[in-house]
């Protein structure tokens, strides 16, 4: 088959590559192939082959995805060509490499990382399994961070200041969190123009995230707490 | 502007938006149901003289779209030209103010 590889920066071209079919060959195997075979100087990431790291996410003929969970039959849908692309969304290091700094410096601006109140003196926290936020905290929190969304988000492409399905479904996860202190910070964090309040609902996330998670329900949801907050003149 | 005012703003629009799909159903509505026999500019303004229920209905349809109008465009300014400075806030300020006079000119204008 004929495979067309990013190559270079932002301001590079596709090169062309004639690469062998087999079975149940997935597109990392293509990639791999190149790299191994045709051109060694190819640079592109990944690491566990099996779709648990999520660092070998590309766009695949036009379409993110990860590449090692995707079989060249299902992207190539009967034609005789494969385009491989990096992330888009992101600046580009090299090749099929994307710059994921920027996707990691938004979950910390979204204050996506956690802050509790106990110490090692406190007993440990009980979190019913059947309590209505820890439901909500269990549909949002096997992200793996793999970019998939932010690259496939119509706002962030609009609006490169917007934090993006993958920080704010993190933030989403925290809020629900009820060990969590720092709910209200949060809150002032996702809200505003760079925030939820920026998401139009067209679910590109929610369709292209490989773990089926739904970022766009987080969003709703941070969007109901910003304005409920706006309220009660707490944010 | 803060995070706070911008979630203001968010929360005006979503507002407005719910008062201007009554608005714009009620509106419609009359209107093809008064013009079914057909309707002179007589005799609309008629009916619109001095009735107060209209002058209030149609003043919070042009304040609903006042406040409706400049928030959309302040996102669409953002996202498809990248204008996000403080001058693209005065300028939706003085548009809505166009928004506003106009509207309330032309409710005036049939009440009157």
């Amino acid at each position: 088959m004929q495979v067309r590889v990013w190559r270079g920066t932002a301001d590079g071209a596709f090169q062309e590559f004639e690469v062998p079919r087999h079975p149940s060959q997935t597109v990392l195997d293509v990639v791999t192939y190149i790299q191994r075979v045709l051109d060694p100087t190819l640079a592109y990431r990944f690491a566990c082959r099996v779709g648990m790291c999520g660092s070998c996410a590309m766009t695949v003929n036009g379409v993110a995805r990860w590449t090692c969970r995707t079989h060249v039959d299902k992207a190539i849908k009967g034609k005789s060509e494969i385009t491989i692309a990096p992330l888009k969304n992101l600046p580009v290091i090299r090749d099929l490499v994307a710059d994921m700094s920027e996707f990691f410096d938004k979950w910390a601006r979204a204050r996506g990382s956690f802050e509790g109140k106990r110490t090692r003196h406190d007993d440990f926290a009980k979190v019913s399994p059947e309590s209505e936020s820890r439901k909500q905290v269990d549909a949002a929190i096997e992200c793996i961070g793999c970019g998939v969304c932010y690259s496939s988000c119509d706002v962030v492409a609009a609006n490169p200041d917007y934090l993006g399905p993958a920080a704010l479904n993190r933030a989403w996860t925290l809020q629900n969190d009820e060990r969590d202190v720092a709910g209200a910070e949060r809150l002032r964090a996702v809200a505003g123009d760079a925030g939820c309040l920026s998401c139009h609902t067209h679910m590109s996330c929610t369709e292209r995230c490989p773990k089926q998670l739904s970022p766009t329900a987080g969003i709703a949801g941070l969007k109901r707490e910003v304005s409920l907050a706006l309220l009660k003149n707490a944010l | 502007m803060n995070a706070k005012a911008q979630t203001l703003l968010w929360l005006a629009q979503r507002a407005s938006a719910a008062v201007l799909a009554l608005c714009v159903f009620v509106h419609l509505a009359t209107m093809i149901y008064a013009v079914r026999g057909g309707l002179t500019a007589a005799e609309i303004l008629s009916r619109t003289q001095g009735n107060a229920a209209w002058l209030a209905f149609y003043t919070v349809f042009v304040l609903a779209v006042t406040a409706h109008v400049p928030i959309g465009l302040r996102a669409v300014l953002g996202e498809w030209f990248g204008w996000r400075s403080a001058g693209r806030d005065w300028a939706l300020v003085l548009f809505a103010l166009l928004l506003g006079f106009t509207g309330m000119r032309a409710v005036l204008g049939v009440f009157l």
